[in-house]
């Protein structure tokens, strides 16, 4: 399906990545660095913040510098710690925009939620948000548990959704943290949202590389990996879909305060349009793999999309 | 306390002994790890130790080996050997090896090393052959001391042993990962008190078996 499709696209963002990098010192200047002393007056700083998650920084400085670009000012908070911080800065105006993750943000504010996929996630979460806290459109990209296998598997018995795993004629092992075996989205979820039977076994490295090297090794067949982690490229791997949601959606969505001006909006919701779960993997992975800082990705990728220039 | 009642209250249900998940086979798997990865390093570091203190040359670099050795972190030993060798017991059994071999070295090389040079002086005396001192005067003189290596090794062993469910679906790290990953603290306590217990009766009965060797040498 799509997943498979977009490699190509995903190749090709990456040539046009490396092939960009010359441009990045037009856009790396942050105009307003001079003047954040409170000049008062007409441009107001628009503060964008990020969890300390690699990941997020790069989303929250594609928004500072997609801004910037059209003349706003904005003020760096990068890397902020916990949610129960961070929410509470956005609630009371200190923070303007913030990358969030619609799951989670929603079981934040709604503890009891059922909401699983992610348009029912997307409604609560529109719903739930406080006074003065707008939620800007959610973006195809996802930062979330899901069940991968290995490509050559995938093609073997035609799977891509996880039910297509009762076509599979094996015996299939998932191997992943130990709490997953008693968690509803583990083998019982399987069970009984797919009709899947699968055994049970403990890799307790959270999908790391000795999870990759099981499934490679074919000791698993099905495992548990971060739709945004870089080694589902790397690696060849296939997220199924999961289309009964056991695992709750978390797509990206910016989180934006009432200063962040129509104008603005259309700029952030225009970046989430075009970011894909495969695009998010490629950010992230230059990030993994070349160590480059989150200001040169986000420049890279905003010059590719032509969304700045 | 109520964590450490809940935990006494998980032991005591029968229920959590049987079944292949359940206790009693749990502890059989640990035993048995534990078991096998003893036997093995005795089997690689006992022949060594033996007879570098039977020659009476390269304590140094025994104690260099095993001191290097007992500096190497387990769970990264893990890691390394299950990306080579992948999942599944084998790679925590070359881990724990590793882990409880330096005891047994060092206990097989001073245990013989240390026997009185009058001592095996007289046995040549008396015209024993350098094999005879080793099996008649030294082994049976050192018997404590390598007995005491092997109770250090596998109660060091009995310990770790928990990281085999790190990458394998055995012994009673199983109780301690899911209860600590589940955040379900009386299981992690149940699993933790459990290794615990095993570690104590283990030790109690080498205790036994040095006093006896002391007595019978």
């Amino acid at each position: 399906m799509k997943q498979r499709m977009t490699f190509g696209a995903v190749a090709a963002v990456a040539t046009l990545t490396l092939a960009a990098c010359g441009s990045s010192d037009t856009i790396d200047a942050d105009p307003s660095a001079d003047n954040t002393a409170g000049t008062g007056g007409g441009s107001e700083e628009l503060v964008i913040g990020s969890q300390d998650y690699y990941s997020s920084e790069i989303i929250a400085e594609i928004y500072a510098q997609a801004l910037e670009a059209e003349d706003y000012s904005v003020q760096r908070e990068y890397r902020i710690g916990q949610r129960e911080i961070y929410v509470g800065e956005i609630e009371d105006g200190s923070i303007d925009l913030f990358p969030e993750y619609t799951g989670p943000l929603l079981q934040f504010w709604e503890p009891d939620t059922e909401a699983r996929l992610m348009d029912d996630v997307y409604d609560a979460l529109v719903t739930a948000a406080p006074q003065g806290v707008s939620i800007l459109d959610q973006s195809p990209a996802t930062d979330q548990d899901s069940y991968v296998v290995t490509q050559e598997f995938a093609d073997e018995y035609d799977l891509t959704t996880i039910a297509d795993l009762a076509n599979v004629t094996q015996d299939i092992t998932l191997g992943a943290n130990s709490e997953l075996e008693s968690r509803p989205n583990g083998p019982d979820g399987l069970k009984e949202y797919y009709g899947v039977d699968v055994g049970f076994t403990p890799i307790e490295d959270g999908g790391g590389p000795l999870t990759v090297k099981a499934l490679q090794d074919g000791d698993i067949q099905l495992a548990v990996i971060y739709t945004a982690d870089p080694s589902i490229d790397t690696n060849n791997l296939v997220t199924l879909e999961d289309p009964e949601g056991l695992f709750l959606a978390s797509h990206v969505v910016p989180v934006a305060s009432e200063r962040v001006d129509a104008d603005a909006q259309a700029i952030i919701n225009s970046i989430s349009a075009a970011m894909t779960p495969e695009i998010l993997r490629e950010l992230n992975a230059r990030s993994v793999t070349d160590q480059s800082p989150a200001a040169t990705i986000a420049a890279d990728w905003l010059a590719d999309t032509g969304m700045v220039s | 306390m109520d964590l450490l009642r809940e935990a006494l209250v998980w032991l005591a249900d029968g229920g959590n002994w049987a079944g292949p998940t359940g206790i009693t086979a749990r502890l059989g798997e640990h035993l048995m790890v534990t078991a096998i990865v003893v036997a093995l390093a005795c089997l690689l570091a006992m022949p060594i130790g033996v007879w570098a203190g039977h020659r009476g040359r390269g304590g140094d670099l025994i104690v260099g080996i095993a001191g290097a050795a007992r500096a190497l972190p387990t769970l990264g030993l893990l890691t390394l050997a299950a990306l080579a060798l992948g999942i599944g017991l084998v790679a925590p059994v070359v881990a724990l090896v590793v882990l409880a071999i330096p005891p047994v070295l060092n206990a097989a090389y001073s245990g013989i090393a240390t026997v009185q040079p009058s001592v095996t002086g007289a046995a040549r005396a008396v015209g024993m052959s350098s094999r005879q001192v080793l099996a008649q005067v030294q082994l049976p003189l050192a018997t404590p001391v390598l007995l005491g290596g092997v109770r250090s090794a596998t109660l060091q062993v009995i310990a770790t042993a928990t990281l085999a469910a790190y990458t394998s679906n055995t012994g009673l790290g199983r109780y301690i990962f899911a209860g600590l990953k589940a955040n379900d603290y009386p299981l992690l306590i149940a699993g933790s008190l459990l290794v615990v217990v095993v570690a104590l009766v283990v030790d109690a009965l080498f205790a036994v078996a040095q006093r006896f060797s002391v007595r019978h040498r």
